[in-house]
């Protein structure tokens, strides 16, 4: 967690710039279900990043690579996206930012 | 240029040489025909605007706030239930801090359903956060309109501004209203600022986010300083604008035979012009009475008023609406301002006009002349024309 910024500091209106809270904010801990790839059933077609509300699709060279856990919130929308069923969500088990 | 016109021909006069990029309205006597003005100012292509007719106020005001945090200059208008159904949004305009200028044609709340003017509405609106200025006339409407969007558009204040003027007394009555010249007032008023439009897509930024107990605060402690910033950015419009129209605006207030007053009221709005005739009796009449007119309401000068009022030997504070179960709201303002002097005047608190009740001069000058005979500050409710 970053240094938390008294009143002068903070734009106005509460105003947050693009691509900020990223790093301010770990949200995977609030996730309910967990999206596990299955890798070998999934054809690249980048549905699930295109859909994913919160940028937690990892890409490299244009490929999915799988998920960044710190911000996944567990919605599901990648999974029901999915036209191969390589995306499934799982219970998670423990409550921690857990990984991968 | 000198016009006959109502105080809603003056405050649509002065919207069309704003020309604002958004106005968004919906009808309520008695403001309707500010927006029935606009929307031929529109539709004859005296204007660029967007006129977007909501479905409700809570929906104009909506349109208002993405329209200011989109990056345009933004204008609504309203009275009494209308105001109400946009406090909720009221509030969020404040702090997400857009500068979005209305005016308030002030009219009773219900019920009991009633279309004339008191200033409950207003009263409704004073803790939202919105900077609130009140007029005496259609030419004070007209300036205050032009200034209202300087104040409103300060970097340091960005903060919604409501001009007040009572319905009908001053919105359906014509009175002479000396306009000034397009390009003069446009000059004055200028090009809208932005701080981080949504339509600029090369910066993306998030307006509106939630905030946990951990910046709640300190967020809302950066909408107060934009309230303190207001005095200062008031006082030098005030002179930018006395300038550029020769007429006299300095202070937070008009003090109306003040200097060496033994006795003074104090009231928002058109009452104060009947005031100034129940001053000029009674001075006639070897009196020493004067007036306090405050314009600025939120954030309210107190310690000017104080100053003002430091001398005097009683004060009658008129509230045109009751806080139900306390004093009037002005009157607790007036006198937490005057509670940190040492030799405080004696205060006298009365409800009068209700509901577009009548206030006339003789009952003024009676209000005056019971002063010399209250003896102390008291908490109790005195009524200006209520039947027994």
């Amino acid at each position: 967690m970053a240094k938390l910024l008294g009143w002068r500091e903070l734009p106005l209106g509460g105003v947050v710039t693009g691509g900020t809270a990223k790093e301010l904010q770990k949200t995977g801990s609030w996730r309910a279900e967990r999206p596990v790839w299955h890798e070998e059933k999934c054809i690249q077609c980048l549905q699930c990043w295109l859909h994913c509300p919160d940028d937690s699709v990892l890409v490299s060279g244009g490929k999915m690579t799988g998920f960044d856990y710190e911000h996944c919130k567990g919605c599901g929308v990648c999974a029901a996206i999915c036209p191969k069923d390589a995306i499934e969500m799982v219970p998670e088990r423990g409550g921690e930012c857990a990984k991968p | 240029m000198r016009k006959a016109i109502t105080g809603h021909k003056a405050i649509a006069e002065a919207m069309r040489q704003i020309e604002p990029d958004v106005v968004a309205v919906y009808p309520i006597t008695p403001q309707s025909e500010i927006a029935e003005y606009y929307a031929d100012y529109v539709h004859n292509g005296l204007v660029h605007t967007e006129l977007v007719p909501v479905e409700s106020e809570h929906s104009a005001l909506s349109a208002c706030i993405g329209a200011a945090a989109a990056g345009g200059r933004v204008m609504t208008a309203t009275s009494s239930q209308g105001l109400a159904l946009m406090v909720e949004v009221l509030y969020i305009a404040a702090g997400m801090r857009l500068p979005i200028v209305m005016a308030l044609a002030n009219r009773s709340l219900s019920a009991p359903i009633n279309i004339h003017c008191d200033h409950s509405d207003a009263y409704l609106a004073r803790d939202s956060g919105a900077v609130q200025i009140f007029c005496e006339n259609a030419q004070e409407a007209y300036d205050y309109t032009l200034m209202a969007q300087r104040i409103a558009e300060d970097m340091n204040i960005r903060l919604p501004v409501i001009v007040n003027l009572d319905g009908f007394t001053l919105t359906h009555t014509v009175q002479p209203v000396d306009l000034l010249e397009d390009e003069v007032a446009k000059k004055f008023v200028g090009e809208c600022k932005q701080f981080s439009p949504l339509l600029d897509v090369d910066h993306p930024v998030t307006w509106g986010p939630f905030a946990m107990p951990d910046y709640y605060f300190e967020l809302k402690r950066a909408q107060q300083a934009g309230m303190e910033a207001v005095p200062e950015v008031f006082r030098k419009v005030q002179e930018e604008f006395s300038k550029i129209s020769g007429r006299q605006y300095a202070g937070f207030f008009e003090a109306y035979k003040l200097a060496d007053a033994e006795y003074a009221m104090v009231v928002l709005g058109s009452t104060a012009g009947t005031a100034k005739m129940a001053v000029d009796e009674l001075r006639a009449r070897g009196m020493k009475v004067g007036l306090l007119k405050p314009w600025l309401w939120r954030p309210f000068p107190a310690e000017e008023i104080a100053e003002a009022l430091r001398n005097v030997k009683a004060v009658a504070v008129l509230d045109r609406a009751f806080s139900f179960g306390t004093m009037g709201a002005l009157f607790e303002d007036v006198a937490s301002a005057l509670y940190p002097l040492k030799q405080r005047p004696i205060l006298a608190n009365y409800i009068y006009g209700l509901g577009g009740r009548d206030t006339t001069v003789p009952e003024l000058v009676r209000a005056f002349e019971e002063l010399p005979k209250i003896r102390k500050t008291e908490w109790a409710l005195r009524y200006i024309g209520l039947r027994e």
